[in-house]
């Protein structure tokens, strides 16, 4: 008994350590975007003596942050949309008509999970296509990067839907659009919230596309400004702090809100496959 | 009546846009790698093999990059599977306030790759770096490193930095495989006398093959897209230690020789869509079960 209690108590012990090595360093950004810069030298976990938020107006003024806020915004949110609405009409006619072509056809979409974008030639697809430094080419990019993993988490899902709903809506004389739209699209929605959300979160953390796509500063979204301004503000770390926090802002508070729909997400769609 | 209902020109503009965007390029790659594609003449010529032939030569440091790759991602499948079936076997049970540290081991999957770098530029900083401070203030000065400037550490540093972002979530993972699997197993063992070695051995790690193959998967595909942990934290250096293919790849793509980047691409996608054809048969497979 007396060895279960202790066997208990190292296992809270061991979850509250590993907790912390997961914390400390998201923790050690916060405190130093409130300090001084010479406090923020050494980037360590004391405390800030006064708490500097003027930090924050200073990167949102040098950092081009506003602009680039909006920026991370319309990439992530435009991607998103494309690739749920494509993704989801997809899989739904993939799935529900499983015929001998379209089972290769939805094969070959998800290899897509496992393929490597060719980032030099698509510079040419890009040019060819006009595309190339636009914004409008980036949330293409991005939504057809998101696709296939998004038909896969999607195609499951819509065998959970009762067919005699088709057939239902057909017998009341519903267009192929008026049912997908009206009947199945809603009762989708679950998958959809977190095909959503994880496509939005991982646009948003994007840093490649625009890194070989993007020339123009004004363009950028978050992560590449700021790794720009780390370029031009490596020593003062309090600076760069404020910036990777408000970086890192909108995503933590995506994830503790939806954090049920995130991890069930990925852990279903993972477990599953 | 199916094709009625269901007709396949809703996933035309899905086909399309991933086959211009996605595949396309892929396939472009096998072409253009035989050229010597690049930013200083608008001509482009036929070489043959001689990409490759540099590509694969003792002389370059190519193999070096190919190499590091694969150690990268070996590295990385093992360190994430092991730690996170051990963290995970020791949270299974037994441990309050679940739905908090559940939160704080899966924060690190959703930050973006790219602040986690910048974040460790300065824990690893050999001077005023978190890491180093507190080993020395405990005493344990001796083991400070140069982590990410010393040729014996900083590509370990690496794979330090993605196993602790990615060990959460394969933790996770794992953790709702252990759930799944009835007591009643371990009851019976523990009857027959069977200590925790042989419950592991016999009972978990059999009934957790499953989430463990995708676990793997997973970090496989992962580990051969690395990109932006080695761009961010030591970008290729000291010298060209730490250099993968993604980084090295966008290396060539900036100094303008489009041929060799393409080369290394296709080298990559070749290999990567092999693998991927037997992951993703058997993924679809499943689906079809329904």
């Amino acid at each position: 008994m007396k060895q279960g209690k202790l066997l208990s108590l190292f296992r809270n012990v061991f979850a509250w350590v590993l907790s912390l090595i997961m914390f400390i360093p998201l923790l050690l950004v916060v405190i130093n975007a409130l300090k001084t810069k010479t406090e923020a030298n050494g980037m360590n976990m004391s405390l800030p003596s006064s708490l500097q938020w003027s930090n924050f107006a200073v990167v949102i003024e040098e950092g081009k942050l506003i602009q680039s806020f909006f920026n991370s915004l319309l990439y992530a949110s435009g991607s998103t949309a494309l690739s749920i609405i494509l993704a989801s009409a997809a899989a739904y006619v993939l799935s529900r008509n499983r015929t001998r072509i379209n089972k290769v056809l939805y094969f070959y979409i998800i290899l897509g999970i496992a393929m490597p974008m060719n980032f030099v030639t698509l510079t040419k697809v890009m040019q060819a296509t006009h595309l190339i430094n636009t914004q409008i080419g980036i949330i293409i990019l991005l939504a057809a990067a998101a696709l296939p993993f998004s038909v896969f988490l999607i195609y499951g899902f819509v065998s959970s839907v009762p067919r005699e709903l088709d057939e239902a809506g057909i017998v009341d004389g519903c267009s192929p659009y008026k049912l997908f739209f009206t009947i199945v699209l809603p009762l989708l929605l679950p998958v959809i919230v977190t095909v959503g959300i994880l496509n939005f979160m991982g646009a948003w953390s994007d840093f490649i596309h625009p890194l070989y796509y993007l020339n123009s500063s004004d363009k950028w979204p978050m992560t590449l400004a700021v790794y720009n301004f780390f370029g031009r503000f490596q020593v003062n770390w309090n600076l760069v702090s404020a910036d990777i926090v408000l970086t890192t802002l909108p995503v933590v508070v995506i994830y503790l809100l939806g954090q049920k729909f995130i991890i069930s997400g990925m852990t279903a769609g993972s477990v599953k496959g | 009546m199916n094709k009625k209902i269901y007709p396949i020109h809703f996933a035309w503009i899905t086909l399309a846009l991933y086959t211009v965007f996605f595949v396309l390029p892929g396939l472009m790659g096998f072409y253009y790698s035989f050229t010597d594609w690049n930013s200083y003449s608008t001509e482009i010529n036929f070489i043959g093999f001689d990409n490759f032939k540099q590509l694969f030569s003792a002389d370059e440091n190519y193999l070096g990059f190919i190499n590091n790759t694969l150690i990268f991602t070996i590295a990385t499948v093992l360190l994430k599977t092991g730690l996170g079936l051990a963290f995970a076997i020791t949270l299974n049970e037994g441990v309050r306030m679940k739905g908090f540290h559940r939160v704080m081991l899966f924060l690190p999957t959703v930050v973006p790759m790219l602040v986690v770098g910048l974040v460790f530029k300065s824990i690893l900083n050999p001077a005023t770096g978190l890491l180093n401070e507190t080993l020395r203030s405990v005493g344990l000065g001796f083991l400070a490193q140069k982590w990410l400037v010393d040729l014996d550490w900083a590509f370990k540093s690496i794979i330090a930095v993605d196993t602790w972002k990615g060990v959460g979530y394969i933790m996770i993972i794992l953790l709702a495989g252990l759930q799944a699997i009835s007591k009643t197993y371990y009851e019976a063992a523990s009857i027959d006398g069977a200590g925790a070695w042989n419950k592991l051995r016999h009972i978990t790690i059999p009934l957790l093959m499953p989430a463990l193959a995708v676990t793997t998967v997973l970090n496989l595909l992962h580990g051969l897209k690395v990109f932006e942990a080695v761009y961010v934290l030591t970008n290729g250096g000291p010298g060209y230690a730490t250099d993968v293919l993604y980084t090295s790849i966008f290396k060539e793509f900036s100094m303008g020789r489009f041929g060799m980047g393409t080369a290394l691409s296709t080298l990559l996608f070749v290999f990567m869509t092999i693998v991927g054809y037997f992951v993703v048969r058997i993924m679809s497979r499943e689906g079809d079960g329904e």
